[in-house]
């Protein structure tokens, strides 16, 4: 079981608000992310719940249980941290071990447990290996071990995959979806990266310094972002934000264009606009362009594009994908 | 040094302070070795004479020598047993985040940059003292008897003192290398439910063992050779109380004017020194191929 419920949770550092109160309901079994720029607070949070810092006010409660002022070890968590934190000087199996060790277990227990992860992880070869001697993928497999052997209520990724190289990071991101698939067992964990926050979660908490802007399922966020900072964090290539007489047209602000949701022509269209760069990536083309009167866009083609720099292309936007934001950036419903 | 000339530049570059340092070396190790197979005593100068092993004989078999070794052992390990245990502890201690840390810090290091003979001196004469030192002065307060440290405890007081030299070194080296233990470390190790105890032993012990290996091998170098504090303090006694074998070779050849045995005695010194350093290196070295 592993239902957490935060309480206005504060933090301060001094007189600094890291978080100035957030309230959030994780359900038993979901995999949530908190994804948001570097510094608005989402490691912070993490590191509450794991109990690594000290509330200053509020109520984390675990499965009903308030534990804001238990130690870490005595709430049930894992948690697999960005460098992994390995211990050096101990085998794999030590690793894994150390925490059942530190339990109380006895041997038998801690033997066969150990050995069951390691089978989950494909490290049964690697067990009498030290850390040093594993490749960053291993060494990530062997900090999720750890996390697993202790059968916790829940697991906390701390952006566990920050340190892979870009085809490891694809690899270790299904299979923690894998795992969960697998375990069942709640997960909440922290990116600054949309494309994992998109791919993995069940539940998205979008979080700007220390709020939360909006917790949604990921293509909820997609399709109805509460406000431009959701809308222009989720999804990639980020979302057109484009004002003056096309936004008055709309009866707003402001409005946004995902680059995927505008059709592009050489002969007629809305908006006029010229090439700057091209990207041309094969299954889509990216292009950069300079609208007239309205600044720089992104257009996301499908398919292969011959175009180029210089070259005069007209785009007209998805008129049911537009989104309308007021002077405050929140959004508006569909006009 | 990648290409062929390149490699051969260096050589001859570095040839001449190579060469230096080797005649530094080799000279005075090959005269000593001379002189121990002499019988060179100053007081009959002239009389110089190949005697063969006779000095080595005479060493090996005079009750001070054995004295002497059993004083450098124990000297040795208690020091070295002090400073690492009391190093780490201080070193704990200064890697807390307590008020006026950076002047502790300084206070600690401080002794490390006081002359062994000076150290010695302030130790006899103003602490150590049975008559006017503050040790005698703080019993009689207790209403106790005080100390006679140098006649009634020779070799413990001669282990306090070097003790105090060396706990800073011990304390610098450690303190780096806590500063240096990943705090990730710890907080995964918190999460798997280690007390400060439990973390203490199985991470933070192992993560100094690098440092406290280099802890041990250099002072095992420095505290073979103590001579300053012995000399300055008991002189070796009372009796052999004292005598350690740097103190002892003194004794033969600035005391005796034995030239010949204390040659054959320095040479004894310098296989000994290797063996621990051979015993040290099988035993501990290994730490320090990571």
């Amino acid at each position: 079981m592993g239902a957490i419920r935060l309480e206005k949770v504060k933090k301060s550092f001094g007189t600094l608000d890291v978080i100035p109160g957030v309230d959030l309901d994780i359900n038993d079994g979901e995999f949530v992310v908190f994804v948001g720029p570097s510094g608005c607070g989402k490691s912070t949070l993490l590191r509450l719940i794991a109990g690594l810092e000290d509330v200053t006010d509020g109520k984390i409660l675990i499965d009903g249980t308030d534990v804001a002022n238990e130690a870490p070890a005595k709430r049930g968590l894992s948690m697999v941290f960005q460098s992994y934190a390995l211990y050096p000087h101990m085998t794999v199996y030590n690793n894994i071990a150390f925490g059942l060790k530190m339990a109380g277990e006895s041997k038998d227990v801690i033997d066969q447990k150990v050995q069951s992860a390691a089978k989950i992880l494909n490290l049964t070869d690697y067990l009498e290996r030290r850390p040093g001697a594993l490749s960053g993928g291993q060494r990530q497999r062997v900090a999720i071990g750890r996390a697993i052997v202790r059968n916790p209520a829940a697991f906390l990724f701390d952006e566990p995959l920050s340190n892979l190289d870009a085809a490891l990071r694809v690899n270790m991101r299904l299979e923690i979806t894998g795992l969960h698939q697998e375990l069942k067992t709640t997960m909440i964990y922290v990116t600054h990266d949309q494309v994992e926050a998109m791919t993995m979660a069940d539940k998205i908490v979008v979080l700007q310094a220390g709020r939360v802007e909006q917790v949604g399922k990921p293509m909820e966020l997609y399709n109805n972002p509460a406000n431009k900072f959701v809308a222009g964090f989720i999804g990639s290539p980020k979302m057109n934000f484009l004002g003056g007489e096309l936004a008055a047209k709309h009866n707003c602000h402001e409005i946004g264009i995902r680059p995927e949701h505008l059709a592009v022509s050489t002969e007629s269209g809305v908006i006029a606009a010229t090439v700057k760069i091209a990207e041309h990536l094969g299954a889509e083309t990216y292009l950069h362009v300079e609208a007239d009167g309205l600044g720089p866009m992104t257009v996301r083609a499908t398919g292969e594009m011959p175009l180029g720099e210089h070259d005069k292309i007209f785009l007209t936007p998805e008129q049911d994908r537009i989104h309308r934001f007021d002077a405050h950036g929140l959004a508006l419903g569909a006009s | 040094m990648s290409t062929r000339a390149s490699t051969l530049t260096g050589r001859i570059m570095s040839a001449p302070s190579i060469i230096v340092l080797f005649l530094w070396m080799a000279v005075p190790l090959g005269m000593t070795i001379y002189f121990s197979f002499l019988r060179y005593n100053l007081l009959s100068p002239g009389m110089e004479e190949w005697i063969g092993t006779l000095n080595y004989e005479f060493f090996l078999t005079d009750p001070a020598f054995f004295a002497s070794l059993a004083n450098t052992l124990l000297l040795v390990g208690s020091v070295l047993v002090i400073t690492v245990v009391g190093g780490i502890l201080l070193g704990l201690m200064l890697d807390q985040p307590i008020f006026g840390r950076g002047i502790l810090r300084l206070l600690v290091i401080a002794p490390f940059f006081i002359m062994p003979t000076v150290n010695a001196l302030v130790w006899k004469n103003l602490l150590m003292d049975p008559v006017s030192g503050m040790f005698a002065w703080i019993a009689s307060l207790l209403g106790l008897p005080a100390i006679d440290w140098f006649t009634n405890a020779p070799l413990t007081s001669i282990i306090i003192m070097v003790s105090w030299q060396w706990l800073p070194f011990a304390v610098l080296i450690l303190l780096t290398a806590l500063q240096s233990l990943d705090r990730d470390q710890k907080e995964a190790a918190q999460m798997d439910g280690a007390g400060p105890v439990a973390i203490f032993f199985y991470i933070t012990l192992p993560h100094l063992s690098r440092a406290i290996t280099v802890v041990i091998l250099i002072e095992t170098i420095f505290l073979l050779t103590v001579f300053a504090e012995i000399f300055v303090t008991t002189g070796g006694g009372p009796g052999l109380a004292t005598t350690n074998i740097a103190f002892l070779v003194y004794t033969q050849a600035l005391l005796q004017f034995d030239v010949g045995g204390a040659s054959a005695g320095g040479i004894v010194a310098v296989i000994l020194a290797n063996i621990v350093a051979i015993f040290l290196i099988r035993l501990i070295g290994k730490n320090l191929d990571k």
